[in-house]
């Protein structure tokens, strides 16, 4: 206890020399500062937006809002590619997680040939930068007559995150007390009521921190977008955003009203549930 | 197509999925007998196995052997297309800027981020000061990049006009004259990557900071009865402390600054000499459809990011040791 408080008074101290909170200070607003300025924008009107600065904002509005919801701004209103966005997020998040728990489950804990060296492959993929497979890839969805629907980013979204969440859930399936699975084997339990019964209840922190991330990932991703979701009827927020920075680049009421529109959701995420964001973080520091 | 249609797309794909998992579940149940064990391991694994295989290790050695082909993938061409990014004067361009990412964003982030997780540790309004530089970690590339757009703004040096981004303005107010800031190279660039440091240092400052939580107090304590703090302090304990989780955080910065197109893309489109090659690959393959080149580029970011993750999984691994 002492050094801890002696330890916050010598931080105190440090904080106190005028060239460290100076530093703290100038950091701290260049971190806040352009996001705020964007958002005081979207709230103003289009006419004050274009003739004077947003530190000079005086007069407020919803009406940017209101017509990046409403409008068909390049052919789609922006409601449009929120449903997108969710309907492209879930499935993307879910089905990784469900396949991904059975296969950590038959890595952590059932004895077979070759088990490792598929662990170590699997593991290995992770190294694989998504360009590398794009091409190809979109070939095979066109060839299969899926282009055009949701599918291709779905089926990427989740094999591409496999070899990260199955690695993840693998280690902390690991970490679970061997007697477990062996005391529930002995009553008699076979795997499907183990992985079901014991299990299941015991991954929740693995399971939020990954799925956290992988929420993250997809709503804010645009490369696998644009690539596999890029028809007026699939895209979601990052493409409809990027489409409109580059179609009408200085229509400044709808570019930052659209884009906090798109931030709103992660930004909730994050904020309630900052310690499983950090902790996923972590754990997928070399996914991509 | 409407919404309800949408939501039926919705509620048909979640179906699905959760249709092959509970048959696997069901005929797992089903298995007995003395190979029952392997046989449902491999059950488990069939749809990860399939999936990984026909999306990610077919598409990655297609790519590769398109990397030897012309534009259109007819004419067998050899090594031509890598040898045209390593001499054509626009590749070479894109080499350069890449560089100066992979070796300004990780920098900058980790230190910023350092400085900024010692100078908050332990304040009383260390989680606030703390949330503010990691917000940008929420927020996509894209939107990050338009809020970054925005602060570059420029507006014609006229008479009764008055700047709007917030750049342009402070020059102004210095006495200036405002710029076109991202179409001036080489400047734009750096531009850009200050975007990247903008959503990096975030990640940068959280895992420092849980870094320098961990340090036993002992170690601080009895620094401090020799008498050595503040700068001493973090130069002689803090420092070589936290090393490994520096180089952590380094190398997965560099990871992530190579593969980043979205930034590029949305600010500047790769135009004015700006472009990297991940951005790069993506104009070839889908704007130019000069797929042999596409795939090349594909490649060779697969080449530069590899020793990199290499050496982190190592440290990773040296770490959680």
């Amino acid at each position: 206890m002492q050094a801890i408080s002696e330890r916050s008074a010598t931080a105190r101290k440090r904080l106190s020399s005028p060239i460290a909170s100076l530093a703290t200070v100038v950091i701290a607003v260049l971190w806040s500062l352009p996001t705020a300025g964007l958002l005081v924008t979207s709230f103003r009107p289009q006419a004050d937006i274009q003739r004077t600065g947003w530190w000079t904002a005086t007069s407020f509005t919803l009406d940017n809002y209101r017509q990046v919801l409403e409008s068909q701004t390049s052919g789609r209103s922006l409601s449009q590619a929120f449903v997108n966005s969710v309907v492209i997020t879930l499935p993307s998040v879910l089905a990784p997680l469900a396949i991904a728990l059975i296969a950590a489950y038959a890595l952590a804990w059932i004895d077979f040939k070759g088990r490792d060296l598929l662990f170590v492959l699997i593991f290995a993929l992770q190294i694989v930068p998504i360009q590398v497979t794009l091409i190809p890839l979109l070939n095979l969805y066109v060839d299969a007559g899926l282009a055009g629907t949701y599918w291709p980013v779905w089926i990427s979204h989740t094999v591409y995150s496999l070899p990260l969440a199955i690695f993840l859930l693998h280690n902390f399936m690991r970490g679970l007390p061997k007697e477990l699975v062996e005391a529930a084997r002995v009553d008699g339990a076979g795997h499907v009521q183990i992985f079901l019964r014991v299990l299941a209840p015991l991954l929740v922190p693995a399971v939020a921190a990954f799925g956290i991330f992988q929420f993250l990932w997809v709503w804010n991703d645009l490369l696998v977008a644009l690539t596999f979701a890029n028809t007026p009827g699939t895209n979601p927020m990052t493409v409809a955003l990027a489409n409109l920075a580059g179609s009408r680049g200085s229509a400044w009421y709808l570019l930052s009203a659209a884009a906090f529109v798109s931030m709103l959701l992660p930004l909730i995420v994050f904020l309630s549930m900052q310690r499983f964001f950090v902790r996923g973080l972590l754990a997928g520091s070399v996914k991509g | 197509m409407e919404i309800a249609a949408k939501l039926g797309q919705l509620a048909l794909g979640l179906g699905a999925f959760a249709l092959v998992v509970t048959v696997i579940l069901l005929l797992a149940g089903r298995f007995n007998g003395p190979k029952a064990d392997r046989r449902l391991a491999w059950l488990f694994l069939a749809p990860t196995v399939l999936g990984l295989a026909v999306a990610v290790v077919y598409p990655a050695l297609r790519t590769v052997y398109e990397s030897l082909f012309d534009a259109h993938g007819a004419q067998f061409v050899g090594l031509d297309n890598y040898v045209s990014i390593f001499s054509s004067a626009e590749q070479l361009h894109v080499l350069r800027n890449t560089a100066i990412w992979v070796l300004l964003s990780p920098l900058a982030a980790t230190a910023i981020g350092l400085v900024y997780a010692v100078l908050v540790d332990r304040s009383r309004f260390e989680s606030f000061a703390k949330a503010l530089v990691f917000l940008p970690m929420a927020i996509s590339f894209v939107g990050a990049s338009i809020i970054w757009k925005f602060v570059y703004e420029y507006r014609p040096d006229l008479p009764g006009v008055s700047q709007i981004g917030l750049l342009n303005q402070i020059l102004v107010t210095l006495g200036g004259t405002p710029q076109q800031w991202l179409i001036n190279a080489p400047l734009n660039t750096l531009l850009l990557v200050v975007v990247m440091i903008w959503i990096q240092a975030g990640f940068a400052m959280t895992v420092l900071s849980a870094a320098i939580k961990e340090i036993p107090v002992e170690i601080i304590e009895s620094a401090q009865l020799d008498g050595v703090t503040g700068i001493g302090l973090f130069r002689n304990i803090t420092l070589p402390s936290i090393r490994p989780t520096i180089v952590v955080v380094l190398t997965t910065i560099a990871i992530w600054t190579l593969k980043v197109f979205d930034i590029v893309r949305t600010m500047t489109g790769g135009q004015f000499d700006t472009s990297v090659v991940a951005n790069e690959f993506y104009t070839q393959s889908f704007r130019s459809d000069n797929q042999g080149l596409g795939s090349t580029l594909a490649v060779l970011l697969f080449v530069l990011v590899l020793p990199v993750i290499l050496y982190n999984i190592r440290q990773l691994r040296r770490w959680g040791a």
